[in-house]
């Protein structure tokens, strides 16, 4: 398995983390939450993306509040399979729901979700009355 | 005849080292697969986010049919990544079939990043009913 770990610079944890997400990978019951989500992030935006094949957008929920975000909807079996005989069953459908802490409190009018080809991507933007303002000093 | 399936929810796709590695620096994944048998043929449900319709090729050749995606994922600019659960690649699996399949008749769909293959079975595959004669 490989670790790019200049993928990681933010946070020298999440490699760590990602390696024990995969050795438990191996063991029932402890599979990867859906949907998988990627993150990246600035001073001043963040932008989320997540793999949601065969999912409809209108079933799709997106809220913010405060500096969470949340993600759930429902992925529904497709009707033609019904009553088929299987020979091969390998992706999963249900409900879904997960909640993503942002490093800052998001700007309700500044979320932008667009949804193509099974992936969502959510941008969102930081309050300008939050962001780090300099400071300058002043000569005595 | 009984086709008995144990459901095996929450699998990520893993690599695939099936084939002859890309020179595209994407990893090449195997995508998930739902395949069930209907009165008329055979429907294929292949879940490949992020590939646009026009990025899938499936092609029939001596029985084998290969699906492969490639990925349109760009990363957003001026932003670092800072968290990461899975990663954009290019898709690509491949099924031995029986022969009684139309290659002609396939029916291909992409929606939501999930292709969609009906394979009706050849008519002359179809079953027929053999008439006994009285001598």
């Amino acid at each position: 398995m490989l670790y790019p770990t200049n993928l990681y610079r933010a946070d020298p944890f999440s490699l760590m983390r990602r390696l024990t997400d995969d050795l438990d990978r191996g063991r029932p019951g402890h599979g990867q939450a859906f949907p998988p989500i990627n993150i990246w992030q600035s001073d001043e935006a963040a932008a989320i993306s997540a793999e949601l094949p065969g999912v409809d957008p209108g079933d799709i929920d997106i809220s913010v509040k405060d500096d969470v975000l949340t993600l759930s909807g429902e992925r529904h079996a497709p009707d033609l399979f019904e009553g088929a005989n299987w020979h091969r069953r390998e992706r999963a459908f249900g409900k879904f729901t997960r909640a993503v802490r942002l490093p800052f409190r998001v700007d309700p009018e500044k979320v932008e979700a667009r949804f193509a080809d099974g992936v969502l991507r959510v941008a969102v933007g930081r309050p300008d009355a939050d962001k780090p303002r300099r400071i300058e000093i002043k000569a005595a | 005849m009984t086709k008995k399936v144990t459901k095996r929810p929450e699998q990520a796709p893993t690599e695939t080292t099936e084939t002859a590695e890309a020179t595209r620096n994407r990893p090449l994944l195997r995508p998930l697969t739902d395949i069930a048998e209907t009165p008329d043929g055979v429907t294929l449900a292949i879940e490949m986010p992020g590939v646009a319709a026009d990025d899938v090729d499936v092609t029939l050749e001596n029985r084998v049919l290969t699906i492969r995606g490639r990925s349109g994922a760009v990363d957003p600019e001026n932003l670092q990544p800072v968290h990461a659960e899975y990663a954009p690649g290019d898709f690509e699996r491949a099924f031995t079939l029986s022969e009684d399949f139309d290659s002609e008749k396939i029916e291909a769909e992409m929606k939501s990043g999930v292709l969609t293959l009906h394979m009706p079975r050849a008519e002359a595959a179809q079953p027929q009913k053999i008439k006994v004669k009285a001598s």
